[in-house]
């Protein structure tokens, strides 16, 4: 089982500066969770408080996971997660 | 410094003018490594408001991957103040998240003249840059 992770610029002081790297797990959660073993640091910046982080977009293969169950969104083995900061402001 | 072509510039100022009293935003995409602005990408305000702004998370995805295929990074990010300064808000600032782009804000207040600035923003910390504006790189 083997998902591609999209790692947006201000995370990848996480990964070693890498850009793409690839996570298990069959739910976001379990991905996120398989992320941290190995990036020490990132879960932090993705979910606050068990929830996602309001100001990181999540996408699985096109979906925005806000649409289609948040952390417990489904993964199967060859789907794609792209992690995106938001862009917003006042 | 940002140093930007006057035809992007004229394309920033008139989406902000015609997106007003909303906040309009968008990116200039060039490519990776350059710090130069090629592209402009008038982007959708979800929030649809005159003070607060958020792309669209479905077109946001879709212009980062056609950027990214096209080895092209967010030189620029721009969103407009309607009734406030060109000068970046504490959620501007608590929210930026682009520590290589250029934050250009511009300033629709005023009906006649507007007002545009650049800064960078790292980790909360906010640098005000020049501007040069040229007809060519």
């Amino acid at each position: 089982m083997s998902i591609q992770v999209s790692i947006p610029t201000i995370l990848r002081v996480h990964t070693g500066g890498e850009k793409r790297v690839t996570a298990t797990g069959s739910t976001l959660q379990a991905v996120i969770a398989d992320l941290e073993s190995n990036y020490s640091g990132i879960s932090n910046r993705l979910v606050d408080d068990g929830k996602l982080h309001r100001f990181v977009n999540i996408y699985v293969n096109d979906e925005d996971v806000r649409f289609s169950g948040g952390l417990d969104t489904v993964i199967a083995d060859g789907d794609s997660v792209t992690i995106l900061p938001a862009v917003a402001g006042g | 410094m940002l140093r930007i072509r006057a035809d992007l510039v004229d394309a920033m100022v008139k989406h902000a003018r015609a997106d007003h009293p909303d906040e309009a935003c968008g990116v200039l995409a060039g490519p990776e490594g350059s710090d130069r602005a090629e592209r402009h990408v008038a982007m959708i305000n979800a929030e649809r408001s005159p003070t607060f702004y958020r792309f669209d998370s479905g077109e946001q995805l879709r212009v980062w991957r056609e950027m990214d295929d096209a080895d092209e990074v967010p030189v620029v990010i721009y969103h407009s103040h309607t009734a406030t300064e060109a000068y970046p808000s504490r959620t501007d600032i608590n929210l930026a998240a682009e520590p290589d782009a250029h934050y250009v804000l511009v300033s629709t207040r005023d009906p006649e003249q507007h007002e545009l600035r650049s800064y960078r923003i790292v980790d909360g910390v906010v640098t005000e840059e020049d501007i040069a504006i040229v007809e060519q790189y």
